[in-house]
């Protein structure tokens, strides 16, 4: 058992783990997050993902030791009902879920690319969410999310 | 708007109904099953779920909210909201009052959890009918009040008020007495998906429906994509452990004895061995996650279960019937089983039909098993130490977890309380309420809550399979290009291995490995469409299973139970008749067809996809860049719908892969409830049907199942997902609303491979189409 400080959705906190269990049990577990979700645990699906220092990572593979000081932030602390993230809102908007059990992986996955470069192509989409799985088939109204949220974050990048 | 459901009934539970479990900490390993601790309680106040009583479909408080009581479960459908709607129109309230509180078998009537697309084609009745009586009882009070008759009376909103005027009002919220209403319904007396109740109340007419049949958005959904849903993955419970599942190398092996020495590094692990359920429970989620893959296991020396996975269809071929049906029936009717040895179709006239025709075609089509492989494995969250049971699942029919765990346990019903969390989509008898029996057996043998949750190679190892079978057509072909006899012939695993809900402990894993029996009942299936050939024969044989108990290749229903292999295999081969014979697919067809909502269908989509009247395949495939273009179509009737899809795809050549770049789905559901949620529905079951068409195959060796992640299984990912799914909708507000999560999946498989037949001449028999299969097919 080893101490380990990191900053979650701007708070800084504090677990005691091995430091080889994977940040995702420190999140679901300690903190009761609910956002990352375990869906394969071996960095197959994207159920679990966090940004850590604005890359998009599998937080069921990164051991405790490697999240160590870092900044995290995960899908609840993305934003509130009241004002939600813009990826949020157009995944609201087009209701671009099924089951929803998936959609933290989606939803974190565009925001750390979008925030990196939210001009893109329906291609580049289709590319930086390949990696994902959807047992429900929810793909098709995801795809249209993101276009919208791109197409919304580009715009107000420009103006 | 509330947007989680499950607020709601933590709110419900507040009042006098208070939901307080507490922990027993006398816990001990040699507990028997039969045995009842006496520890502390688990302190539940069930509502009266008495499918009679009014009370039990509706609860409206004083502020004019209302509950709606629903017995099924959510399988990612937005099925509350459906239910909602339905709850509304009757009562003449705004959508946005209602919330429906799902499969908690304290709260809702037993309407058998989800299946069969039943939700809204059987599991609306009775909350229809219990708005309508409820509307009718406020209004006769209301009517005493203000000295008007009831029928001068009209309701907007929750508020009553007198025809034409605008200044008398009154609210439901104000003729709510604490006790509720009272009021009895009449019920048929049966549970499950055949539960009806009926009031005295006139339900609407479809003509005045203000909410169903609008786009309502799903209320499930801002919850999911804000991270506040909680999912039965968050589940807690005071002093909770975890625990892990241990799975055998070998496929029926049996556990001899287990070293609890090998774990005694990490901390609470200990090793729970009842029978032939092995398990570790350890602290920390991680702390049991390390005990399972470090535990050291002496298991027993079995002969491998399984044949070579490449001899697969010829042991199919080979393997003596076990149960046929005696005439072309449809999915569902029991009377079917024939006595073992006894002849049950009559062949004669199709064979002598097949012999005195100008020309025979035929083919033979194989599918592979398939693995629900859902997004998450199996969890429950299970509190067994004290006298009363309580557990939080995800499954699909929470009212037979109760129902199975109870006699598991040697409880009765009353004693065990199932309560149901939104969990990843399920899509049939899968490996979700598997957990809840085991996380029961660990919980009542060490005293202690236990959440247990399946690692990812059990989700895709160990959950029930769809049956692999070999479908077989014959097609008698007379001179003038007419089908002259027609022979279907499924033969294939039984799709009831194991039955398609956890009733019975024996059709559980857990249930198994303590002894209990599996039932005994076998089903594949026939054709369900319309088409009507001389001298048609259509019948299944199942066969035995290669490994009785507690297999991994226990078959159970996955969505649209079997309907899935024979619909590959018919649609094509209708589409091969077709071509043979030189004829358009879709005039082919037409040709055949009885069912008018069928020909309408087919109409609908050939209109929708421009369909160009040809035969296939196409003389000029726009092939370019080695990159051949083709469409197809398919047709599927069933669970009262009616659907016909067109797919176009592309081929590539020099790879074998490809791509379904659009759909085009002509659907008739009869009455539609939520245009906007059947949209999501249908596009989500193209998409997965396109998935098991193109890529899913489980894979074996002798001794056991090998594929167990998403690289060895996969599914269609964000590349390879159509560039459009074009949905025509037929409304039919005068036909029963059919059901919706499976008929659009059925055919897809079928599209698809036609589609490839168009554009590259070659018939893909064998599922699922993967590049190296077309490739082979290609060079061939
Ligand atoms: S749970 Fe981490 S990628 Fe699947
Ligand atoms: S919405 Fe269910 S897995 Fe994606």
């Amino acid at each position: 058992m080893a101490r380990f400080v990191f900053n979650i959705n701007g708070e800084q906190q504090e677990v005691q783990a091995d430091p080889d269990m994977p940040l995702l049990y420190a999140l679901r577990g300690d903190l009761a997050l609910k956002g990352p979700k375990f869906g394969c645990g071996l960095a197959q699906c994207g159920a679990c993902t966090v940004i850590m220092d604005g890359e998009a990572i599998r937080s069921c593979v990164t051991p405790m030791a490697v999240a160590e000081g870092k900044t995290i932030r995960t899908m609840d602390g993305l934003g509130a009902e009241s004002d939600p993230h813009p990826v949020q809102k157009a995944f609201i908007k087009e209701q671009a879920t099924q089951c929803g059990y998936c959609t933290n992986g989606w939803i974190m996955t565009t925001v750390a690319a979008l925030e990196q470069d939210a001009d893109v192509s329906d291609q580049d989409i289709r590319k930086f969410l390949s990696g994902l799985k959807c047992r429900c088939g929810a793909h098709m109204s995801m795809l249209r999310a993101v276009r919208s949220a791109a197409d919304e974050m580009s715009e107000n990048h420009e103006s | 708007m509330k947007v989680n459901p499950q607020m709601n009934r933590r709110e419900l539970l507040k009042g006098g109904a208070s939901l307080l479990v507490t922990v027993s900490t006398a816990g001990s390993l040699t507990a028997c099953m039969s045995e009842r601790p006496s520890s502390t309680e688990t302190a539940v106040q069930p509502r009266n779920t008495a499918p009679d009583r009014l009370d039990a479909w509706l609860a409206i408080d004083a502020n004019g909210e209302v509950t709606a009581f629903f017995g099924k479960t959510d399988m990612a459908q937005g099925v509350g909201t459906a239910m909602a709607q339905i709850v509304a129109e009757e009562l003449d309230v705004s959508v946005d009052t209602v919330t429906t509180v799902l499969g908690d078998t304290n709260l809702t009537p037993d309407q058998g959890g989800s299946s069969a697309s039943s939700a809204c084609r059987w599991g609306a009745q009775p909350l229809r009918n219990a708005a309508a009586e409820a509307r009718q009882i406020l209004v006769g009070r209301a009517s005493e009040i203000l000295g008007q008759a009831a029928e001068n009376l009209d309701v907007e909103d929750g508020n009553i008020f007198v025809k034409g005027s605008s200044d008398t009002s009154i609210s439901y919220g104000e003729l709510i007495s604490e006790e509720g209403f009272g009021t009895r319904l009449d019920w048929n007396k049966k549970y499950g998906n055949a539960l009806r109740a009926t009031g005295t109340a006139q339900i609407k007419n479809v003509e005045d429906y203000k909410v169903v049949g609008t786009s309502v958005v799903r209320k499930d959904i801002p919850g999911k994509i804000l991270g506040t849903t909680e999912f039965c993955h968050h589940v807690t419970l005071p002093g909770m452990v975890h625990g892990r599942m241990i799975r055998p190398p070998v496929a029926n092996a049996l556990p001899v004895s287990a070293d609890a020495q090998s774990i005694a590094d990490i901390a609470g692990a200990r090793v729970v061995h009842k029978r032939n359920l092995l398990a570790v429970v350890a602290d920390t989620e991680w702390g049991a996650i390390k005990a399972a893959r470090q535990l050291e296991v002496e298991w027993t020396e079995t002969e491998a279960p399984f044949p070579h996975m490449d001899q697969l269809y010829d042991y199919i071929r080979q393997a003596p019937p076990v149960v046929s049906n005696g005439q072309t029936m449809t999915f569902g009717r029991k009377n079917y089983n024939v006595p073992r040895g006894q002849k049950a179709y009559e062949l004669g006239p199709t064979n002598q039909a097949l012999a005195d025709s100008a020309r025979v075609i035929e083919a033979e089509y194989e599918i592979p098993f398939q693995s629900h492989a859902r997004m998450a494995p199996s969890v429950a969250v299970v509190d067994a130490s004290g006298e009363n049971v309580v557990i939080y699942t995800d499954a699909q029919k929470p009212h037979d977890v109760r129902a199975g765990v109870s006699k598991m346990l040697l409880l009765e019903q009353e004693q065990v309380h199932v309560i149901w969390l939104p969990g990843p989509g399920s899509y049939g008898r899968s490996d979700g309420d598997e957990s809840a029996f085991e996380a029961a057996i660990i919980s009542r043998e060490i005293g202690q809550p236990v959440r247990v949750q399946w690692m990812r190679h059990e989700g895709h190892g160990w959950d029930p399979k769809a049956p692999a079978a070999v479908v077989s057509l014959k097609a008698g072909v007379d001179a003038n290009g007419d089908l002259s006899a027609w022979l279907f012939h499924a033969k294939g695993f039984s799709g009831w291995d194991v039955k398609n809900n956890p009733s019975n402990p024996g059709d559980t894993l857990a249930g198994m490995q303590m002894g209990w029996q599996k039932w005994d009942e076998h089903n594949f299936a026939t054709p369900d469409e319309s088409y009507e050939f001389p001298n048609q024969v259509e019948y299944f044989q199942t066969i035995e299973a290669f490994q009785e108990v507690a297999s991994p290749l226990r078959c159970a229903h996955m969505r649209s139970p079997q309907k899935k292999q024979v619909s590959f295999a018919h649609e094509s081969f209708i589409d091969e008749a077709a071509a043979a014979t030189g004829q358009d697919s879709i005039a082919f067809r037409l040709k055949y067809l009885k069912n008018p909502r069928e020909i309408e269908v087919i109409e609908a989509v050939a209109k929708a996809a421009n369909w160009e009247t040809r035969p296939s395949p196409a003389t000029d495939n726009n092939d370019s860049d080695n990159i051949a273009r083709g469409r197809g179509v398919a047709l599927f009737g069933g669970y009262g719908t009616y659907v016909a899809t067109v797919c176009e795809v592309e081929v590539d050549r020099t790879t074998g892969r490809i791509w379904p770049r659009r759909f085009v789905v002509a659907h008739d559901c009869g009455l539609i409830i939520n245009p906007l949620g059947l949209r999501g529905t249908l596009e989500g079951n193209v998409v997965q049907g396109a998935s098991r068409a193109l890529w899913e195959e489980v894979l074996f060796d002798q001794e056991n199942v090998r594929s167990l992640d998403w690289n060895s299984y996969p599914i269609l990912d964000s590349m390879e997902v159509p560039e459009a799914i074009d949905i025509v909708l037929i409304n039919r507000p005068d036909e029963a609303p059919g059901g919706a999560g499976e008929p659009a999946h059925v055919a897809i498989a079928a599209a698809i491979g036609n589609a490839v037949f168009d554009a590259t001449g070659f018939r893909a028999r064998q599922m699922p189409l993967t590049p190296e299969r077309i490739k082979l097919g290609l060079t061939a």
